[in-house]
């Protein structure tokens, strides 16, 4: 008898501070329904629509003249933009982060603002700039200068929308690991580039690669501050984003797709380095998830 | 630590035997300066030379704001829409365990990493009249694609991510004696969810919706393909910046784009503060 009295009390408890189960099962179908309507659906759409015309043509797409270079121009924009925002990133996460001075958190805030900024005005800055109309255009074009509807220009504007990514994964992570090992260092008769490539770099290796990470994907994701910049000249400076538009509003629908679904495999496979990064070096990368 | 008492007067920075605050703090301010502050003080001087009056003549023209009240308006519902399934996929991912969480809880990311235009696209294809989920929508009289509520659609895909990541991470801290404590003082399941755990995620929840919500109003490759552009109706604030430099009416491109960054840092600034007030509740 004795043991047969506690069995019930124990599930009443358990229930009391979770969901009943019909409420959970509900509560769980509801969210998958969500994320199978908007984010599943749209993700398997875009491979279905890449190969509906066979593998053939889908191969014919990428090897286009056009799709060659907008795929080179992605990769060379992102290959100059993400190793600067790499370097500078480091350079400001360390300013802010081992260092106590006045005015830190109003830098850390403009470290933020690209994110603030719709990626049109992030062109449109540039525009402005270096347009014809400006100070700066007819010089530039005296000297023969191109940045604006040129690969200079692209460059800028995507190191303007991927301005706070390295920072911004840095920051928090170096801020938690204090200036101890530093210390140590420094007193153990280190420079202060030794310091940094022999204790700080192994300390923020992981978290730095998640930034470069995700920096990288949205380097050549970018689709609107390029667009404004671009000038859109087929073969020259269309990236892939941009090369995705030319043919889907040239109607050529699967080969926007074709060229769509590389992209798509990149946001995958920077999806799963991100979660392989956060499951195994989860604590090294400290918890600022998110954008 | 160490420092002698502070009477030496105003200091940049406080002492410490790590070196490379010039170097890293120099190239820190000319990396800044070089690529965000000279660049957005470039617009802000153009949209001051334009004067008030021509300034408040673009600002109030009917085009620019309809497409201001479009942007903002559908960026508002498609925040409100991420509160509720944002705040629900956060519960589902940090209270219950089932076979693929990590998977699900990964593809919660994939808004960050998908490029807005392939977005835009497959989002445009799956809402017209004949792709899979517009099809089923037709017969009830609903048109999502080139309408705005294709642009809600499209920026609930780009705000999710927003509010899960906001509010998932305090759901985790959550201390789970606060709803033993609150069973046992005879409240029901509902209560307790309501009364006691949501208060507590408020700032978060709000945190998210004000990050989606600021995403949302300027975003611009998701939403051109899926909005059908047209003036008034479905036209976004980014994209008739885009048209008025296509048009070289430079004026009105930067006027528009000035208005948009205004309102912008205001909501970086409500933005930071909630995030102060989070911080504050949350250690």
């Amino acid at each position: 008898m004795a043991d047969t009295i506690p069995a019930r009390p124990a599930r009443e408890v358990a229930s009391a501070v979770n969901e009943s189960r019909p409420a959970r099962v509900m509560l769980m179908a509801l969210a998958f329904a969500f994320l199978a309507i908007f984010l599943a659906l749209p993700l398997v759409l875009v491979f279905l629509q890449a190969f509906s015309r066979g593998l053939g043509y889908f191969v014919e797409t990428l090897f286009e003249p056009d799709s060659l270079s907008a795929i080179r121009l992605t990769l060379i924009v992102a290959a100059i933009a993400v190793p600067l925002n790499l370097v500078f990133g480091v350079a400001m996460a360390w300013a802010i982060a081992k260092f106590e001075f006045k005015g830190k958190a109003f830098l850390t805030t403009l470290i933020d603002l690209p994110f603030s900024v719709s990626p049109v005005i992030s062109g449109l800055v540039y525009v402005i700039l270096f347009g014809a109309q400006s100070a700066l255009g007819p010089w530039l074009r005296a000297h023969g200068i191109e940045i604006l509807f040129a690969v200079p220009g692209i460059v800028l504007a995507t190191i303007f929308v991927t301005f706070p990514f390295v920072a911004r994964e840095l920051i928090p992570l170096m801020q938690d690991q204090g200036t101890g090992d530093e210390e140590a260092a420094i007193s153990l008769g280190a420079n202060g580039w030794q310091t940094f490539r022999y204790v700080t770099l192994p300390n923020i290796k992981w978290g730095l690669l998640y930034g470069v990470l995700l920096c990288n994907a949205r380097a050549m994701g970018e689709f609107g501050a390029v667009s404004v910049v671009s000038g859109h000249i087929r073969g020259q400076t269309n990236t892939m984003p941009l090369h995705v538009e030319v043919l889907y509003n040239g109607y050529n629908v699967t080969g926007a797709f074709a060229v769509a679904s590389l992209l798509a495999g990149l946001a995958l496979v920077t999806l799963a380095l991100k979660t392989l990064l956060e499951m195994r070096y989860g604590a090294e990368i400290a918890a600022t998830r998110g954008h | 630590m160490t420092a002698a008492p502070a009477r030496a007067g105003w200091r940049l920075k406080q002492p410490s035997v790590v070196p490379g605050f010039g170097l890293t703090l120099g190239l820190s301010l000319a990396w800044l300066a070089l690529i965000i502050l000279i660049p957005l003080c470039g617009l802000a001087w153009r949209s001051a030379a334009l004067g008030w009056s021509e300034f408040w003549a673009i600002a109030t023209d009917r085009r620019t704001l309809n497409a201001l009240r479009i942007s903002f308006g559908t960026a508002f519902v498609a925040a409100v829409v991420n509160v509720v399934f944002g705040t629900l996929v956060a519960w589902v991912l940090v209270r219950y365990r089932f076979f693929g969480r990590r998977i699900v809880d990964a593809m919660v990311d994939l808004p960050f990493a998908l490029p807005t235009a392939v977005a835009g696209i497959a989002l445009t294809t799956l809402y017209a009249s004949n792709g899979w989920a517009g099809s089923l929508l037709k017969p009830l009289g609903i048109k999502v694609a080139y309408t705005p509520l294709g642009i809600v659609v499209a920026l609930v895909f780009i705000g999710l991510p927003f509010v899960v990541r906001t509010v998932q991470p305090v759901m985790e801290e959550i201390d789970r004696e606060v709803e033993e404590a609150a069973a046992t003082l005879g409240a029901s399941r509902f209560q307790t969810v309501t009364r006691v755990l949501f208060p507590g995620l408020a700032p978060a929840i709000l945190t998210g919706f004000a990050l989606a919500f600021a995403r949302g109003v300027g975003e611009y490759g998701s939403v051109i393909f899926i909005a059908g552009n047209l003036p008034n109706i479905s036209e976004i604030a980014p994209l008739l910046i885009v048209i008025r430099l296509e048009e070289f009416n430079y004026p009105a491109a930067t006027a528009i784009a000035a208005i948009m960054l205004a309102i912008a840092f205001l909501m970086l600034l409500v933005i930071n503060l909630l995030q102060a007030w989070n911080r504050k509740r949350y250690g």
